[in-house]
């Protein structure tokens, strides 16, 4: 499904990200933790193409496709979904306006013809039920105004709906009370598929009770330093991080 | 409160050539026209030491040598009138006029009891003197030339009578085409609308080319009285080629408990001048001016508008957005004069502008003068652009990035239009705003002007 080499990023002239390797299979759900600043939120935001990060060496290929060339558009039309750290208020804009024109953009890019006003409507009233969201949010402005859950669980509405092949949730389940975490889960889980695959940026070991990794990473200063299992996230949970860091210090200077 | 300042009196044009009504008018009309002709020798066409005009320069007005035609090419207009007709929909009349000429076979108008809705000469045959009391009253000439240029010259218009509580329910539509002719044409035309006591109407004034290469002048004054309690939605709407210069005065004059609304879209001309003047004559009377327009290219849009608060308890609105793009400029002069007696006035205005290019102009100005102390006066102007997170996220979503600037770009200016009370205008300027942009279309507007250029 994925497969990242060697991956260096930069931003504003600074490298966050120093020499990824990743390989997420088909079906297969990652969870990546690590502490602040560790350049998790900018691998995602590579992944999706944003335009302020410049990849400076390694490669990505998704589904043997070269993704660092694709515009962050064909990626989502290619099945990338990005649930955002912090998803962003575009006043003016209907969400269902917005959601709308993102899966008739999709289907254009497919071939599959645009749904209209009332097949949509018929789409995204089983999700919203599903996701247990506010029927009101449809008709406010995307994210304005919303709260931090409510953000969230927006951001897992249009993932239910856009259906995507490789999903990347950046701690989607950061504020969320427990009820709001179940309903996230749920919308992760049922998407699940051997198909489908997910990464799970996250600082908390309760979300991975409720979607089950298969692998663990732990990213530290723009590298992952370590892999496992899933008992790799207790691990970290009754550690903290900096059992892992100074233990790659070790190794470093052994190195050296 | 007319500011009065000595000037270098610029050219004059059109000074020979004065077509007028084509028939016998009475001596009043010919005496304001001939006060006018003077008034409008003395001032000019404005240069840019006039300060009112130092960001719209209008020489070229003197310059190309328009000239006005005697009579009007309907034929040719016969598409374009069409498709004005369609912004609108269904309309309780509809008049026409080309090059300032009224064009019967394009026109059509119902009957709706209380109502008379006439072109200028049959309203001068009919109603001479309610046209002398009101003609001039809420547009004057003193101070401002093409106004007056207007008042010596214009060639016919639209008059609209609402009688005492009449409620027109469907739009009065006054359409005006320019061009279409072998010489650059100038129309001077006139809009007269009075509303006496609790009418009501709805006004759509629309400009539009014969076609996309011509240049012409359009120098439109229209006029609303508004007795007790009336009210007006008033729409002005621009959509004149790119190669059109288009000056366009506004007067109101809004009584007592009276409610004027206006929306001015300016999506068209290569020069466009709007002047909105308002003013609120009785007391708890109401006027929203709000405005939308898009300069891009090289095409200039300049917006001007003074709320005159003369009385207690009135409250003005006021929000004029703009969109700047390739080498575009924006003019924004918003003017509120709280006079001495206009206590509990409650004015509020917003100027805000989005900057899509770096090489677009923006001259933005308040001018507040409040001589009443128990008032509530705010103004507001914000320039930006658009938000590069909301546009990845949007592309993030899979849509592409001349769709997504779109979306944005209409969500900028939405809440303007959707105060639009006529569904099909605020459905067709709204679609109008991508193709205008060119995001779509990959079209480009040639900085030089002319149309744009398509793939
Ligand atoms: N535009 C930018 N300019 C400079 N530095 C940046 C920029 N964006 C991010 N960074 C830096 O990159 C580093 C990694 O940020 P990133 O958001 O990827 O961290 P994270 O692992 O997601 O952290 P968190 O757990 O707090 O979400 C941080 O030090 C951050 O300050
Ligand atoms: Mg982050």
């Amino acid at each position: 499904m994925l497969q990242i080499k060697n991956l260096h990023a930069t931003v504003d002239g600074n490298e966050i990200l120093r020499g990824i390797d990743l390989e997420v299979g088909a079906g297969e759900v990652h969870a990546i933790m690590g502490p602040n600043g560790s350049g998790k939120s900018t691998l995602a935001r590579v992944l999706a193409g944003h335009p302020d990060y410049e990849v400076t060496a390694g490669s990505v290929t998704y589904r043997g496709l070269d993704l660092l060339e694709m515009e962050p558009e064909v990626r989502a039309c290619e099945g990338i979904f990005l649930a955002f750290q912090y998803p962003v208020e575009i006043p003016g804009v209907n969400n269902a306006y917005f959601l709308k024109a993102a899966v008739n953009s999709i289907r254009k890019y497919r071939g599959l013809p645009e749904y209209d006003a009332m097949e949509f409507l018929a789409i995204v009233k089983d999700k919203i039920k599903l996701l247990g969201m506010d029927q009101t949010l449809m008709q406010r402005p995307v994210n304005d105004g919303f709260s931090g859950g409510e953000k969230k669980r927006n951001e897992i509405f249009q993932m239910s709906v856009l259906e995507p092949t490789l999903a990347v949730l950046d701690e989607t389940d950061s504020g969320l009370d427990i009820d709001a975490l179940r309903v996230v889960a749920e919308g992760v889980n049922s998407l699940r598929s051997p198909e489908r695959s997910t990464i799970v940026i996250t600082h908390y070991q309760r979300l991975l009770n409720y979607i089950e990794p298969d692998f663990v990473h732990v990213l530290s200063e723009g590298r992952i330093v370590r892999s496992g299992g899933r008992e790799l996230a207790l691990e970290l949970e009754a550690k903290g991080y900096t059992w892992i860091e100074s233990d790659r210090s070790a190794a470093e200077l052994a190195v050296v | 409160m007319a500011t009065s300042t000595t000037r270098a009196a610029g050219p004059t044009p059109f000074l020979d050539y004065f077509p007028v009504l084509a028939q016998p008018e009475p001596a009043w009309l010919a005496e304001l026209r001939a006060v006018a002709r003077s008034r409008y020798a003395e001032l000019g066409i404005p240069t840019s030491s006039d300060e009112d005009w130092r960001f719209t320069p209008v020489g070229d007005i003197a310059t190309t040598g328009f000239t006005a035609s005697t009579d009007s090419s309907a034929p040719l207009a016969e598409g374009v009138t069409r498709s004005a007709g369609e912004l609108v929909g269904p309309s309780a009349a509809s008049l026409v006029f080309v090059n300032g000429h009224f064009a019967p076979a394009l026109s059509t108008r119902g009957v709706v009891p209380g109502v008379s809705v006439m072109t200028f000469a049959e309203a001068l045959a009919e109603r001479s003197d309610d046209l002398r009391n009101a003609l001039g009253r809420a547009a004057k000439f003193d101070n401002a030339s093409f106004t007056a240029l207007n008042a010596a010259a214009f060639s016919n218009g639209a008059v609209v009578f609402v009688g005492a509580s009449v409620e027109v329910k469907e739009p009065i539509h006054i359409v005006n085409v320019g061009g279409g002719e072998l010489q650059p044409q100038a129309a001077h035309t006139r809009a007269l609308v009075i509303l006496a006591k609790g009418a009501s109407a709805t006004v759509v004034e629309t400009f539009v080319s014969a076609n996309a290469e011509d240049v012409h002048l359009t120098n439109a004054v229209s006029e609303y009285v508004l007795g007790e309690g009336a009210s007006v939605d008033h729409y002005r709407v621009q959509l004149e080629n790119f190669e059109a210069y288009h000056i366009g005065t506004t007067g109101i004059v809004v009584g007592r408990d009276a409610n004027f609304r206006s929306h001015n879209v300016t999506f068209g001309g290569f020069l466009t001048r709007n002047d909105f003047t308002s003013l609120l004559d009785g007391d708890g009377g109401e006027c929203t001016l709000n405005g939308v327009y898009i300069a891009n290219g090289k095409r200039l849009v300049a917006n001007h508008t003074t709320i005159d608060h003369a009385r207690p308890h009135c409250n003005s609105h006021e929000v004029y957005k703009g969109i700047l793009d390739d080498r575009g400029r924006g003019v924004f002069n918003g003017k509120i004069f709280v006079r001495i007696d206009a206590q509990k006035t409650d004015a509020k205005q917003t100027n805000q502008t989005l900057l899509l290019s770096d090489d677009a102009q923006l001259n933005t100005k308040p001018q507040l003068e409040i001589f009443a102390d128990d008032v509530k006066c705010t103004h507001g102007a914000t320039v930006g652009q658009l938000s590069a997170d909301a546009l990845f996220y949007l592309r993030a979503r899979g849509i592409a990035e001349p769709e997504a600037r779109t979306i944005l770009v209409q969500a900028f200016i939405g809440d303007v239009l959707d105060r639009i009370r006529v569904e099909p205008l605020r459905a067709a300027l709204g679609a109008k705003v991508p193709e205008l942009l060119a995001f779509k279309t990959g079209c480009e507007i040639p900085l030089d002007g002319g149309p744009p250029q398509c793939r």
